[in-house]
């Protein structure tokens, strides 16, 4: 921005450059997204704690031991984790500068992003189907609420991912494409922290005697 | 503090095998697996076991963010990570305090 | 026919007060697009301002909007003051009088108190740094639409749908659908939930600026002490704004998708809503303060010729207030009855937060001691402000020794507290602050005969305000009560307070008056330093170009212009040759951006969700449009630069 372009290329500790960083203004965007991660971890906590202050409350309603399933659950998080894993990759063919290895594991995330949601709709539609609906009780309303805001967030990354896919094939690495590329890799991972999280706070717990 | 060290610092990016995403991968799929195992098969009591998992899940965040998020990378000083110690400190408190003052209604109702 | 007109006429709110504002809104309507059209304007306009990313027009137009909000929420304001002069008075009726008191509440912390601070800190910030921008001035640009037209969303719901009635703090079971049930509630989630976003972006904008774009040798401590003010403000932005999002969505959910947050029925449980609300609430109180914490220290240095005293304890206490202002939130709850482990340790934590208050009062008071005080109108406002902040000040811990709160609390008392620091704080360090930079972004000086008025009879005006409503409280008066029964010896203390809001109101007048007079008949600031000031914002012509500095300085020494006329110099170092300046293009998506979370909201509020969906889809196309646009920087040529650079007499 406002800031004139370094056009020395930064060098990393061992060896080769890094595109992302290599500007003043993706350095500037990284760590502006980082300060907001910070913040959307703040904006979970609260979901944890409501959920967590809710989370007994069923009102007669489904308890979370009667209605989660283990093995759905279970599936849901090993996709995730994958995914982070594949993004990883995709990063790591960034950095040595391989576009095309790269978008095929960003593919491969954005196909793994797809089958989470699709399991996530899957469960919740099972959820409803049963009565047990957001307006049942205030344990449902919380657990709709926080995992579906996870959902929410996965949805729109997978959208970003796309975009950033696009704009990768049309204009190849650079280091605005590359910053993108990144920063889409930071929130992706995030995302997968959460899910940890919700895996153990919401489900395990839930299922825990 | 300056902002003279503009050198960036990688955790190994680079290379012909991406071993540290594969090692990181797998110590995911083992914290989580563990956990989920204990919980199924009972292996302890509720609250020590809520420990355990929760702890289980506190390690993957380093692992994310060490493996995954380069967060060692840094340009000029590491603001990132403090940060982010702010944010994890914060979220402890809510959690925590909501928890502490919330409790009181728990018993009443 | 039946229907439509049944629909209009819960559309449109009819009632005296109502079509009085219709037909107020209609003019000023009329007014602008008349003048607009007349003087060929409308193409100036949107070049110049409503597409702009530059940060000077967008603290100018933040700065607007917040002396707008604050004309309007005065006069909700008078008109509550109106209602309590007498007892038995019907002059409002229950029902206007908690619309009016509510919707006075949300715009004046909301969006009068934060777009003033935003002004400020876009005004300032990148000039005493030494950038010629934010970090990102795209994001900066949307985060003002955001919160225009949030406010936007907030005002017009006195004449369509009705207002919000709850309180500024929207506590649920009263603000569930069930007992606030139509529009006027969702205006008021839905307008903070879109200013909310803006906010919390232009908190992570300012961190990053300020971490990363300090001029080459401004380390951290080198660093103005207004500028140190903001840093401790994002941080608790970024921390504490997403709180409110989560208390608002929440309880936005139970009244749109029926679910069981905060009702009494299904499991619901509202104190959880007060907890998370009060989780952003107290921060939020220093989010407004601590800026004008800042321009305090600037002016008091300034106006004193003096360093400030203690540099390094007052960012050490702004650091500790910024933290310490998260773990107090319960002292807003005592009388919930949490148990007594639970409100002993946030009465001494809220204690604690006056330790280093107190130590930012002393040094403010031993850069005066000695110095050479010159008493110009910003420095008026400093010196008016002090005993305002230690009378509310003490009386905030007096509120914070819980037991005694389960008397004071939601009486008089504490609405006396609370106006003490927001105004006597708050709105003082504002007005100072536009004061002092009032040449900066005009290149003219505000004139002090008015003005002084102005001074005088708002400072006057506000202790008679408020002063008798301590009594009060302690006589029981509650607050939100909209009258009272004469013979409890109330009547004569609410008369004497209605008639300081009056004089505050005539003090307001002559604001204005003071700042038209000086545009007829402007001071000119020729030099760009007309305070003999300190900071580096002082050493660029008045108002300053557009990418503020031909050249970036380098910095030796806190007060680095100071030090530089000490040296002699009158105009920065011109030795080294221009290079070309890389700036970023105006965009017209921010504010489009702004116009589609408008309508969102607006279809969200009357639940027409396929308007609702439209506006968000909208959005996110805009988003996404934007993300594909790499056209979105240019250079300013040398010669352009030079040119610019002479016509202010320099090179
Ligand atoms: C020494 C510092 C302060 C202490 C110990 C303190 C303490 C308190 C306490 C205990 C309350 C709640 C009382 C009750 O509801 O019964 C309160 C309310 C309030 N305070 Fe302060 N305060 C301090 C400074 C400030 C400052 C600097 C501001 C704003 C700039 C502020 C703004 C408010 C507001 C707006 C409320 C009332 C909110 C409402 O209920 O509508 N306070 N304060
Ligand atoms: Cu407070």
């Amino acid at each position: 921005m406002a800031v004139d372009v370094d056009h020395s290329v930064v060098k990393s500790a061992d060896h080769g450059t890094m595109l992302e960083y290599s500007t003043e203004d993706g350095a500037l965007k990284i760590l502006g997204f980082w300060f907001f991660l910070a913040q959307d971890m703040i904006l979970f906590a609260c979901l944890f704690a409501t959920y967590l202050i809710l989370h007994n409350r069923t009102a007669g309603g489904p308890s979370a031991m009667q209605l989660f399933d283990v093995p759905g659950f279970a599936a849901e998080t090993f996709i995730l984790l994958t995914s982070s894993f594949t993004y990883g990759i995709a990063t790591f063919q960034m950095r040595n500068n391989r576009l095309k290895s790269m978008l095929i594991w960003m593919g491969i995330t954005v196909l793994l992003g797809l089958s989470f949601v699709s399991l996530e709709l899957k469960e919740f539609i099972t959820y409803v189907l049963q009565g047990a609906t957001i307006s049942r009780s205030a344990f449902l309303s919380a657990f709709f609420t926080l995992v579906g805001t996870h959902g929410l967030h996965v949805t729109l990354g997978i959208f970003w991912m796309i975009s950033v896919m696009i704009q990768l094939v049309k204009r190849g690495l650079t280091p605005v494409t590359a910053r993108k590329a990144f920063i889409v890799g930071l929130y992706w991972h995030f995302l997968d922290v959460i899910w940890v999280f919700i895996f153990t706070v919401v489900y395990l717990t839930g299922v825990m005697k | 503090m300056t902002d003279k060290d503009q050198t960036i610092v990688t955790a190994g990016g680079h290379g012909r095998f991406p071993w540290s995403h594969v090692i990181g991968y797998i110590f995911s799929l083992v914290l989580t697996l563990v956990a989920l195992l204990m919980v199924i098969n009972h292996v302890a009591s509720g609250g020590m076991l809520l420990f355990v998992i929760l702890l289980l899940a506190t390690i993957q965040i380093f692992i994310q963010l060490f493996f995954f998020m380069h967060i060692t990378e840094k340009h000029g000083p590491a603001y990132h990570i403090i940060t982010l110690a702010v944010a994890l400190f914060f979220t402890f408190a809510i959690i925590a305090g909501s928890l502490w003052i919330m409790t009181f209604t728990q018993l009443s109702s | 026919m039946g229907g439509v007109k049944q629909f209009l006429s819960h559309f449109f709110v009819t009632g005296p007060f109502e079509i009085g504002g219709d037909v107020s809104i209609g003019l000023v309507s009329l007014a602008i697009l008349f003048v607009l059209t007349r003087y060929k304007l409308w193409g100036w306009l949107w070049r110049n301002w409503l597409t702009s990313v530059d940060h000077k027009k967008i603290g100018i137009m933040y700065m607007l909007a917040a002396l707008l909000m604050l004309f309007r929420g005065g006069v909700d304001a008078l008109m509550i003051r109106t209602q309590l002069a007498l007892p038995n008075s019907q002059f409002l009726g229950a029902e206007h009088y908690d619309q009016i008191f509510t919707t006075h509440g949300t715009i004046m912390i909301l969006f009068m108190a934060m777009p003033f601070i935003f002004a400020m800190m876009n005004i300032v910030v990148p000039l005493q740094l030494g950038a010629r921008d934010v970090a990102f001035p795209y994001l900066n640009a949307i985060s003002f639409w955001l919160f225009f037209f949030g406010a936007m969303l907030l005002n017009i719901s006195f004449v369509i749908g009705g207002s919000p009635d709850a309180g500024w703090v929207n506590y649920p079971p009263l603000a569930e659908l069930q007992f606030s049930p139509g529009p006027g509630d969702n205006f008021y989630l839905l307008s903070i939930l879109i200013s909310g976003i803006g906010s919390v972006a232009t908190g992570i904008n300012f961190l990053v600026t300020i971490l990363k774009m300090r001029a080459p040798g401004m380390s951290l401590m080198k660093m103005p002490m207004f500028s140190w003010a903001v840093f401790a403000t994002c941080i608790d932005i970024i921390f504490a704004f997403p709180a409110l999002t989560i208390a608002l969505g929440l309880e936005f959910a139970d009244r749109i998708l029926g679910a069981h947050f905060f009702t009494l029925n299904g499991g619901g449980n509202p104190m959880m809503y007060v907890n998370l609300f009060w989780m952003w609430g107290h921060p939020e109180v220093y989010i407004v303060i601590l800026p004008a914490f800042g321009i305090y220290s600037e002016v008091v240095a300034t106006f004193s010729r003096k360093r400030l005293f203690g540099y390094t304890a007052m960012v050490t206490s702004l650091l500790l207030i910024a933290i310490a202002s998260y773990f107090v939130w319960l002292h807003h709850f005592f009388t919930m009855g949490a148990g007594a482990d639970v409100n002993t340790f946030f009465a001494i934590a809220s204690m604690f937060i006056a330790i280093p208050t107190g130590v930012k009062i002393f040094n403010w008071l031993f850069t005066m001691f000695r110095g050479r005080i010159r008493m110009t109108i910003p420095m008026m406002w400093v010196i008016a402000f002090i005993p305002n902040f230690v009378i509310g000040g003490s009386t905030g811990v007096m509120l914070a020794a819980a037991p005694a709160d389960y008397q004071y609390h939601n009486s008089y008392f504490l609405v006396a507290h609370f106006h003490q620091v927001l105004i006597g704080g708050v709105v003082y360090g504002m007005l100072a602050g536009m004061y002092y930079w009032w040449p900066k972004m005009f290149g003219f000086i505000l004139e002090e005969r008015f003005a002084k008025w102005g001074f005088w009879l708002f400072n006057i005006g506000f202790y008679v305000c408020f002063m008798p409503q301590y009594p009060l409280g302690l006589m029981g008066m509650t607050r939100r009560m909209y009258t009272y029964p004469a013979g409890l010896g109330w009547s004569s203390l609410n008369m004497i307070s209605t008639v300081g809001a009056f004089v505050m109101g005539i003090g307001f007048i002559f604001i204005v008056l003071n700042i038209v007079s000086s545009i007829r008949h402007p001071v000119k600031d020729t030099t760009g330093d007309p305070w003999d000031a300190r900071t580096l914002e002082w050493s660029l012509p008045s108002p300053a170009p557009h990418y503020n500095f031909a050249r970036i300085p380098v910095i030796d020494s806190r007060d680095q212009w100071w030090e530089m006329k000490q040296k002699g110099m009158t105009k920065p170092d011109d030795s080294t040759p221009l290079a070309p300046i890389h700036m970023p293009k105006n965009s017209g998506k921010p504010f489009i951006m702004g116009v589609l979370f408008f309508i969102a909201g607006f279809g969200f509020v009357f639940n027409w969700y396929v308007l609702a969906g439209l506006g968000l889809l909208g959005v996110v196309i805009t988003l996404f449009a934007r993300s594909f646009d790499y056209d979105t920087d240019y250079y300013i040529p040398v010669d352009e630069v030079k040119h610019s650079e002479a016509a202010f007499g320099r090179s």
